[in-house]
């Protein structure tokens, strides 16, 4: 069995093809005449141009515009004359088209790779696509071995284009295996967007064509010939998957209720009033976190109360009587906003975000606040401070809203009456400390992603430890378990809002450590649903136990997949 | 010949979507356009190709200048200056 990095979800079975980018062989100088070569070169480049179209048309009909954007801008690289000029002159100095565009895309990638941005270089690999698809359209040498497959298959390869995978045909894939890679990745998100199996970043691909195989697109693992009873095991987990994610989006808009009579409240993170929408047609019974950022980036100015009122005025209207819970302004860190001088940090991590850039903004505090508890008129509001790695911090900011609260009352502008308070759990102290905190909150949402990364000092966005940050470590379990446990000595509710809220194989030690809100994004809400009325309280309360003992996330893992 | 500066407040900067609808608006006009990076240094590109927009680089919070020279330079500075302003229309 072979280890690397979870992707996109689910469970395949099937026989491996390996996809291997070899050399194509060609002439360095032409005997042809420059004319000719010249109009090879825009053969080719009028063959890809109309190839990209179809990439990008059957892109956007399987997996949504996002996925089909980056068609668009190869498209544009290919008419652009930055491009292709270069590529012309060297034709002209007698090389052969393909030498051409060879060492044209190449000195183009190589410019965009020196930028030193990781943005540009995903560019360079865009750009070395198209580089490829020219040459394979002047050798003749067919287009993506993938685009002629007529079975379904695992495909494994060191990494994947776009122009790869989307020239897959339909339902030919059965899951992706990659060498390199990672969740970010863009085989990733395209796996995930088409709902096929995914695992990343395994290091070799010591395989042979046609090999069978089962990729684990949850446990992140691939079994070279599995024996029968592991095939049937797996066929039946797959079949097992499709049926209950049927079942599940059936009855999303039900409550999710363990078999012991176990209500637990499913709700979704959201971004926008647009996510808003999208929340409550896949049965979010509220909203867990409202990450209000998006009304200050892109914009020079902060947005002014009245403009803040409108767009939480316009959220919770599609969540008229049930909770919302705002998040205040979360940047700093790695999270700018043009609207904020904020200085250069040695290490943004543990630098000046969240609670603490908001103590040093007071006005934009105030007016955020004030929007808040006004958009919130006539209804109840959470407002939820992110960050938080103090008592003493809850306390200044609780006084700050009590004195909004008075000022706003005393000018007779109508409020939210009923007014919660609650503080997000990811930095460890605030952790250790619930039992003290809990007495100055009415709630606490634990961000699990944050939570897991300082705990186990890993940065989940360096690749070299990511594969670390895995938020089932009992480490983290046992911080949960300590928020838990002193809020509901309280009286008081605990959310999670971190990814492991929204992965349904977490549901079971999430649930047995008593926490009672689950916070998403919007498209797991029916499966974790789901998963949740499969349980037993009392059976997953000891499970959640026995995981707080164990070694590591290995064997978390382990106990979650045997039981 | 006429120049604007201003700041790029767009999330992802001049990438992605936002540089390749700034390279479509750029081509409607017969003017030669070029744009600077002024805070990252680096010479004037060609506003009208995506590899050019690309190599200046612009960040969000970078400051640009736009120049605009022929007959339509005035609509094609307002149309730019527009597009940056309103966000890209997002």
């Amino acid at each position: 069995m072979i280890t690397g990095v979870p992707a996109s979800a689910g469970v395949a079975v099937g026989p491996l093809h390996l996809h291997v980018v070899g050399d194509i062989e060609y002439e360095e100088h032409s005997d042809r005449e420059t004319a000719e070569e010249l109009e090879r070169l825009d053969a080719a480049v009028s063959a890809v141009d109309a190839r990209l179209s179809e990439l990008e048309e059957s892109t956007r009909s399987r997996a949504g515009e996002d996925a089909a954007e980056i068609f668009g801008v190869h498209k544009m690289f290919l008419a652009d004359p930055s491009f292709t000029d270069p590529i012309r002159s060297l034709i002209e100095q007698g090389r052969t088209a393909e030498s051409a565009v060879s060492e044209g895309a190449e000195l183009l990638a190589s410019e965009f790779e020196e930028i030193g941005d990781d943005y540009f270089s995903q560019r360079a690999v865009d750009i070395r696509d198209i580089g490829g698809q020219l040459i394979r359209s002047l050798t003749g040498v067919g287009g993506s071995d993938l685009g002629t497959l007529s079975t379904p298959v695992v495909i494994a390869a060191e990494d994947l284009t776009p122009s790869d995978t989307a020239s897959i045909p339909d339902g030919m894939v059965l899951a992706f295996v990659t060498a390199f890679g990672s969740a970010t990745s863009h085989t990733a998100i395209l796996a995930r967007a088409m709902g096929v199996p995914a695992v990343v970043g395994i290091g070799n691909l010591g395989f042979d064509e046609g090999t069978t195989v089962i990729v684990d697109g949850d446990a992140g693992t691939v079994i070279l010939e599995p024996d029968d009873d592991q095939i049937e095991d797996a066929r039946t987990r797959a079949e097992a998957a499709r049926a209950s994610a049927e079942v599940a989006l059936a009855s999303a808009s039900e409550p999710a209720v363990t078999i012991d009579g176990h209500g637990v409240e499913v709700v979704a993170n959201i971004g926008t009033p647009a996510d808003a929408r999208r929340a409550v047609e896949f049965g979010a019974e509220g909203v867990g976190l409202l990450r209000t950022e998006f009304l200050f980036l892109d914009r020079p100015a902060l947005p002014n109360e009245d403009e803040q009122i409108a767009e939480y005025g316009e959220i919770f209207a599609h969540f008229p009587d049930q909770p919302v819970v705002v998040r205040t302004l979360d940047v700093g860190g790695d999270k700018h906003l043009p609207s904020i001088e904020l200085e250069e940090e040695l290490n943004p991590f543990l630098g000046k975000r969240g609670i603490r850039l908001t103590f040093a903004e007071d006005s934009l505090f105030r007016d955020q606040i004030r929007a808040i508890l006004r958009a919130g008129a006539g209804r109840s509001v959470q407002i939820m401070f992110p960050m938080v790695g103090s008592v003493d911090e809850v306390r200044r900011a609780r006084a700050r809203v009590v004195e909004l609260v008075a000022e706003l009352d005393s000018e007779g502008t109508p409020r939210a009456a009923d007014i919660e308070i609650g503080v997000m759990i990811e930095v460890p102290s605030a952790a250790v400390m619930a039992d003290v905190l809990v007495n100055h909150v009415d709630f606490f949402s634990i961000g699990t992603n944050d939570l897991t990364q300082y705990t186990l000092a890993v940065d989940r966005t360096n690749p070299a430890v990511a594969h670390m940050a895995d938020a089932l470590h009992p480490a983290v379990l046992r911080l949960i378990r300590a928020v838990v446990e002193p809020a509901h000595v309280a009286g008081k509710w605990v959310g999670v809002c971190g990814e492991l809220a929204g992965d349904p194989v977490a549901a079971p030690i999430l649930v047995g450590l008593g926490v009672d809100e689950l916070s998403m994004s919007a498209p797991s809400i029916p499966v974790v649903k789901q998963a949740i009325r499969a349980l037993s309280r009392s059976v997953v309360r000891d499970l959640a136990m026995r995981a707080l003992d164990l070694d590591g996330p290995a064997e978390v893992r382990e106990l979650l997949s045997t039981s | 010949m006429i120049d604007h500066t201003i700041t790029i407040t767009h999330e992802v900067g001049l990438h992605a979507r936002p540089a390749a609808t700034f390279v479509k608006k750029a081509a409607e006009f017969e003017a030669a356009i070029t744009i600077e990076n002024l805070s990252r240094g680096g010479d004037p590109m060609n506003a009208k190709s995506v590899v050019s927009v690309f190599k200046a680089a612009v960040a969000q919070g970078h400051d640009v200048k736009i120049v605009a020279d022929g007959s339509d330079e005035q609509a094609a500075i307002d149309a730019l200056v527009g597009l940056i302003e309103s966000n890209f229309g997002e």
